[in-house]
């Protein structure tokens, strides 16, 4: 064997790959650390009344989190709300009832829902979806249930429904596709034992499929939130920004990402910064935490069946 | 024993309407779900094709009040941000995904693929205030530079998952027959494995380029936005997703159409590549098997 | 006579399971060893020992002396990859690259070595092809990819990839036990051809294969050497009973 000077390329090469594969550990940390500096002297001055101050006013430079928190959480759980059984529709249309060509066509358009830009989604929503709130739907709730808080008030169009609708619709996607494979792990058996007892095909669904899936169906929903939450665009475009609690889905109001691209822009003085900074760390500390809890589930339902992704 | 052909019990017809009924809401449910697609698609189209010339695509923008007019600069921009992120987001990414499907086990590797996924999931508008800190404040001003990297964040991750699963579909057998043959590791990975799923590598990247090609949250305090064509990419610079927004919550009818206008363009690009991508993919897999 | 291959007390693990229990042997010029053992006897990690592919494997461990040309392959100063350009090797599935040309697939080595030169390129890859057996059968596509041949093409297109480098040594891993039986006899009758070329060391659970084809035959059980010795007397007097029952089929 020759002994010529030894090779280290294969060394070179591993250090840069491992530099840059930890590089993402060393970004996400920078992300926490980062936001978390800007936004300190808030957090000094306000503490944790930052989270329940119901008052948002730079100029006199008071700055309270609670309605643009109350905005994101009530706008994603309406999101929830209308796109999980949604989700679970699709999955089962496509895994239980339609033939493989239905089944082509679906999730691919599908597929094209998740592909459009949420800028766009934002556009048609603020021309389209808005427009006809104002002028249908939030008339129409309004007059048969406006006795209930809920439907309570003037049809702005602009406003906490229609950023949930939208969110419903940009998450329905994610929602179904997984969904979709937890669906199909779900062993035939099941199937066969539910029909062999006798159970029609909404009850074999209902009963072999979903009851079964109850858990991944859950996860699903948590990582559907996850996406919710932080949408901005779509969101800022339709739910009218105007900081306030009001019970009634026809109100407008605003949510943490779209407090930010409203105003981070045109901050006016630092301490201004410093709280859509803090909104910004609010968003990604619960970003994480939704994520993680989410993958938590996932993990749980696939030891516990061996199924699923 | 009743026999088979006997009347069905009224609780029979009840669990029969009950099956019709959910199956009936179900299929339903599915078409109202993707009626917003067909509505996007309709209305994009029908808004947006007015406004669609040559001019759309070469010139300024109008000033508020004339008709006519175009995102030329918003288009340069957005490819000159796209194409900046691409050149930092691809490698970093395909380097991720080679380290954690060929040098990444055990309990740290699970970490960083929890780490990548995470960051994954971190909303795009808190990069952008990220990279507002980081590249924008040092650097004295808003950039295509600074646009370029927050859009390279949002990609990297995308891009290492989509790596790592394809060469995690390379057999093990393959990567002893190279390293048997004396090749050093990193040209096995390069040479043999990399280049072997060279193809379904880069359609993990093309569709990180298309996802990112719509963002706009991250632009916003990052590239910001130009009325005129930008000097240098480090001027603020118009992108085509930022020009969609300002001009759609402006006040201006013709601007507004002008949004729609942008939008088709934006939608025709993501759809384009996205069905060249699917079906070179489908192809791909029909030589295959 | 030198040995070619020396093996003193090779011990190896995989995480803390021991696989190999210390095997010592010798490899002539041109022998044709064969090694047979019941399936997880270390068969396998005993030529992966000898290029030192067995610690490619996480958590995995090599212990004690392979002399190549009496030069210790475990030294410290030893780089694998000059270990594993001496010798080739020739696995249980037949596995050309994907995505790579018949031509491609046998002059990749010299090529990912550095070697450019066409014409050397073309020189290497219809010797080595023509050793495979396999010229005549591709030598008017070898633009084809590799993956386009049967499965015993493929099987020799992998043994001309491993002879492009010219190696002293040529390692199997039970190279036919995934091949119809044509193929198989085709493979064993190139290997009577190869013998001339390279020593071979191979493991096969086929004994009539290891009696057909060997010169010297070690048996293995448990991670240990049972019995070694030229394969006539094995298969006719083997001085172990273990090896006895085993070759008599009495277990394995």
């Amino acid at each position: 064997m020759k002994k010529k000077d030894k090779d280290f390329s294969d060394k070179i090469f591993y250090w840069i790959l491992k530099i840059l594969g930890y590089g993402t550990m060393v970004l996400l940390a920078a992300l926490v650390v980062v936001l978390l500096k800007v936004s300190f002297p808030i957090f000094e001055k306000f503490g944790l009344k930052f989270f329940i101050l119901n008052d948002w006013n730079p100029v006199t430079r008071v700055f309270g989190a609670l309605p643009f928190i109350y905005g994101t959480v009530v706008t994603s759980l309406l999101a929830i709300v209308i796109a999980v059984p949604v989700s679970i529709g699709i999955a089962l249309f496509v895994t239980e009832i339609a033939n493989s060509k239905i089944k082509k066509i679906l999730s691919f358009l599908v597929e094209m829902l998740a592909a459009i830009p949420s800028v766009v989604y934002g556009l048609w929503g603020l021309f389209v979806l808005v427009p006809w709130l104002r002028n249908s739907v939030e008339p129409f709730l309004g007059k048969y249930l406006g006795f209930i808080p809920l439907f309570y008030g003037a049809p702005y169009g602009v406003g906490v429904l229609a950023a949930g609708i939208i969110l419903a619709i940009m998450i329905v996607p994610t929602v179904s596709s997984i969904c979709r494979e937890i669906f199909y792990s779900v062993p035939n058996l099941f199937r066969e034992g539910a029909l062999a007892l006798g159970a029609t095909h909404w009850e074999m669904m209902k009963l072999a499929v979903v009851k079964s899936s109850v858990s991944g169906i859950f996860g699903a929903s948590i990582l559907g939130l996850g996406r919710a939450l932080g949408e901005t665009m779509a969101v800022t475009m339709v739910i009218g920004n105007r900081p306030q609690i009001s019970p009634s889905l026809f109100s407008p109001a605003q949510t943490l990402a779209s407090l930010i691209a409203n105003e981070y822009n045109e901050a006016s003085n630092s301490s201004h910064l410093a709280a859509l900074t803090a909104m910004g760390l609010v968003l990604l500390m619960v970003s994480l935490a939704v994520n993680t809890f989410a993958k938590i589930i996932q993990k749980r339902f696939q030891m516990r069946t061996g199924v699923g992704k | 024993m009743k026999s088979l052909s006997s009347a069905l019990s009224f609780n029979d017809y009840r669990r029969k309407l009950i099956n019709y009924m959910m199956i009936g809401l179900i299929v339903l449910g599915a078409f109202v779900a993707l009626a917003p697609l067909f509505s996007i698609f309709y209305y994009v189209i029908e808004r947006g094709y007015h406004n669609l010339s040559w001019t759309f695509f070469t010139s300024l923008p109008a000033p508020i009040g004339e008709s006519g007019g175009g995102m030329g600069n918003a288009l340069l921009g957005s490819l000159k941000i796209i194409g900046m992120a691409t050149l930092l987001g691809v490698p970093w990414g395909i380097a991720t995904g080679v380290y954690l499907s060929e040098y990444s086990y055990g309990k740290s590797s699970k970490t960083l693929r929890f780490v990548i996924d995470l960051l994954m999931g971190v909303p795009s508008i808190v990069i952008g205030i990220f990279i507002f800190t980081v590249v924008v404040r040092p650097m004295g001003g808003f950039s295509a530079y600074a646009g370029a990297v927050a859009l390279a964040i949002i990609m990297c991750p995308i891009i290492a998952r989509s790596t790592e699963e394809m060469l995690k579909t390379v057999p093990i057998h393959y990567r002893e027959a190279g390293l048997a043959l004396g090749i050093q590791r990193w040209k096995v990975i390069l040479f043999i494995l990399v280049r072997g799923k060279w193809g379904a590598i880069m359609t993990g990247v093309v569709l990180g380029v298309a996802r990112i090609s719509g963002e706009t949250a991250p632009l916003l305090f990052t590239s910001l936005n130009n009325q005129y064509w930008s000097g240098s990419l480090k001027d603020p610079t118009s992108s085509l997703p930022v020009q969609i927004y300002t001009y759609s919550i402006s006040p201006y009818e013709e601007w507004q159409m002008q949004a729609w206008t942008g939008a088709l363009v934006l939608i025709i690009f993501v759809f384009l590549i996205n069905l060249v991508i699917r079906s070179f993919f489908s192809n791909m897999r029909d030589s295959r098997d | 006579m030198t040995n070619l291959v020396e093996v003193n007390n090779l011990k190896a693990w995989i995480g803390e399971q021991q696989i190999l229990k210390g095997i010592s042997l010798s490899v002539q010029h041109n022998d044709v060893l064969a090694i047979i053992g019941p399936s997880g006897c270390g068969k396998s990690t005993f030529i992966r020992c000898l290029n030192r592919l067995h610690e490619e494997i996480i958590g995995a461990r090599v212990e004690g002396e392979v002399k190549i040309l009496n030069e210790n392959i475990y030294g410290s100063t030893v780089d694998p990859v000059r270990v594993r350009r001496q010798i080739g090797m020739v696995f249980q599935k037949p596995n050309p690259f994907p995505s790579l040309s018949i031509y491609d697939n046998v002059a990749i080595g010299l090529k990912l070595a550095g070697i450019r030169r066409k014409s050397a390129l073309d020189e290497v890859v219809e010797r080595s092809l023509k050793q495979a057996a396999l010229w005549d059968e591709v030598k008017d596509k070898l633009r084809m990819p590799g993956t386009s041949l049967s499965g015993g093409q493929q099987q020799r297109l992998c043994i001309a990839r491993a002879l492009a480098v010219n190696p002293p040594i040529l390692l199997m891993d039970e190279p036919t036990s995934a091949l119809d039986p044509i193929s198989k006899a085709k493979i064993e009758t190139l290997l009577q051809d190869l013998k001339r070329y390279v020593t071979i060391i191979m493991v096969t659970h086929n004994m009539q294969q290891a009696s057909r084809v060997s010169s010297k035959t070690a048996f293995f059980l448990l991670g240990e050497l049972i019995e070694f010795g030229p394969t006539e007397q094995i298969f006719t007097q083997p001085k172990a009973k273990l090896t006895e029952d085993y070759i008599t089929g009495r277990f394995g």
